[in-house]
């Protein structure tokens, strides 16, 4: 489904991005967890082009992600994205940010697009919300939003970066649990979190990150209770600690 | 302990106000009886309807005379300049951010020698090497001179007298090239203003660059721009009074000829010091309402 082949990106002298090989399969669910600046969110900004990798290949559903326009869009067709800052679009209501992609991406007709955003809505539990504007809504239902307006677009990968790191604490769960409600319904998924506990629950599939390499991947079992590279011991020492 | 500080420096404030006022009222009152002392001049206000409308002796019926149609002129002026100089501002606005270094290279030189050249040598500039050259070529006002009936009616509500319409449309013209090199750069802040994470956001959802601009980035930035793109629309209004200098008959230009002719120069001048003031300070209440009312849906 997704598929990075030596990918190496630079923001200026700094290198974000070494040698990254990294393949999603259909269905698989993976959590990529490390240090801040590490790459992990240059990594999926990547498979939707928000960034452009500077050597190496990276392909979504066999399209070859390049300088080719077309190819931009039709990855971008497959491909949701969830945001830290959730980016809600603020002069939008919420069904109206749901509907944006479909009538001018899809090309669907309004009333159909309105009521595929009526069912997203209430797959992540807001169809109340749909008439008010994001600054009316909580944190955590504005993210559940922004999931929603991403399904609405009947993506087949659905990227995470960060969904809960801007969320006050009670609100973190309810973001979560419509992730995990995804997750069983077997979207492909690629999150970058801290939350362990989800982590073990959802992921088919770990992936540690240092310094703009992938330093270790396992199944979540093998990845916490027994991880191999000592950087990744530290690292989950200090986030488990506690 | 706070609310009661504050309002002991409001109390000063407003007693050295007092003082300060009555000083002001004070040196007005002994100028203007120094100036009533020394020089002997009538007031007579009635200039100022008769110049407005005037009464056909034969017909009986009421005419608008020049201070009107100075009026109407300098509302046309008014009206078209903003629409054009709007849309000339969007579009170069969007250039000057475009992703495109010829579109940007065009804006950025558009702007740059605009706001760098001062506006009377502009218009000069504009009007004696642009429009006297290309309007006649453009055989616009031939073309409104032949026409009859109700079109003509409409260019002339529009566009004022058909004999004048070239010196008019080449005012227009400058008036709205100069405004739309503000507009623009408040329209680049704008968009500017508007956090990448949107763009990103219309992007991740499939939406081409153009579709984001459309529906994601330039309503919020439209929203932003409002009031500083009203102030500019009110600077609109008196910068049009600099084209009566290049004979488009305006407010100003007829002020100037009816202050002339009838040497009434104070009633006059501060007659359409009073218009000008009504026409912006009306389109700053205008647009108070629509910041208002725009900025509903965002909180």
């Amino acid at each position: 489904m997704i598929r990075l082949e030596n990918v190496n990106k630079w923001f200026g002298d700094f290198q974000a991005l070494k040698d990254i090989n990294f393949t999603v399969g259909q269905g698989e669910r993976v959590v990529v967890c490390g240090p801040s600046g590490s790459g992990k969110s240059t990594m999926i900004r990547c498979i939707n082009r928000l960034e452009e990798h500077e050597s190496g290949r990276v392909f979504v559903d066999g399209i070859e992600l390049n300088d080719d326009t077309k190819n931009i869009a039709a990855v971008r067709l497959e491909v949701g994205m969830v945001f830290q800052q959730f980016n809600l679009f603020p002069h939008l209501t919420v069904l109206e940010n749901c509907t944006l992609g479909p009538i001018q991406a899809r090309h669907m007709a309004r009333d159909e697009a309105d009521s595929l955003a009526m069912k997203l809505l209430e797959q992540v539990r807001i169809p109340e919300q749909a008439r008010k504007y994001p600054g009316q809504l909580s944190g955590g239902q504005q993210q559940r939003v922004a999931i929603a307006r991403s399904l609405c677009m009947e993506p087949k990968v659905m990227l995470f970066d960060e969904p809960t790191s801007a969320l006050d604490p009670e609100m973190i769960k309810e973001v979560l649990d419509s992730m995990i409600d995804l997750a069983e319904s077997g979207m492909t998924m690629i999150v970058v979190t801290h939350e362990m506990g989800f982590a073990r629950t959802v992921a088919d599939e770990m992936v540690f990150m240092d310094e703009g390499r992938i330093v270790e991947s396992a199944p979540p079992d093998e990845f916490f209770s027994a991880p191999k590279s000592d950087r990744t011991k530290l690292f989950l020492s200090q986030i488990l600690s506690h | 302990m706070m609310s009661s500080r504050g309002r002991g420096k409001t109390f000063r404030l407003v007693w050295l106000d007092a003082v300060l006022l009555g000083l002001i009222v004070v040196v007005v009152l002994y100028l203007w009886r120094r100036a009533s002392a020394e020089v002997f001049y009538r007031w007579d206000w009635s200039v100022v309807p008769e110049y407005l409308f005037y009464q056909n002796p034969e017909t009986g019926d009421w005419r608008a005379n020049l201070l009107m149609h100075g009026i109407y002129a300098t509302l046309r002026l008014t009206f078209w300049g903003t629409l054009i100089a709007l849309i000339i501002g969007l579009v170069m606005g969007c250039c000057r951010v475009s992703r495109n270094l010829f579109l940007r290279l065009v804006s950025r030189t558009y702007v740059e020698a605009t706001r760098n050249i001062p506006p009377l040598v502009l218009i000069f500039i504009v009007y004696f090497f642009v429009s006297s050259q290309i309007m006649p070529l453009l055989g616009i006002a031939d073309w409104a001179r032949q026409t009859d009936g109700a079109l003509r009616t409409m260019i002339e509500v529009s566009f004022g007298p058909i004999a004048l319409i070239e010196n008019f449309l080449s005012g227009l013209l400058v008036l709205a090239l100069f405004e739309a090199a503000y507009f623009t750069e408040i329209i680049r802040a704008g968009i500017q203003s508007v956090e990448k994470g949107q763009w990103e956001a219309g992007g991740s959802i499939g939406l081409p660059r153009y579709k984001v601009m459309r529906y994601v980035v330039m309503p919020q930035a439209i929203q932003r721009t409002i009031p500083p793109l009203a102030g500019q629309l009110i600077s609109l209004v008196k910068d049009s009074s600099m084209v009566s200098l290049i004979s488009i008959q305006d407010l100003t230009y007829s002020g100037t000829q009816v202050a002339i002719s009838t040497r009434k120069v104070f009633e006059i001048w501060i007659f359409i010091a009073v218009v000008y003031f009504v026409i912006c300070f009306s389109l700053s209440l205008v647009s108070r309402w629509l910041e208002r009312r725009m900025s509903r849906g965002l909180q």
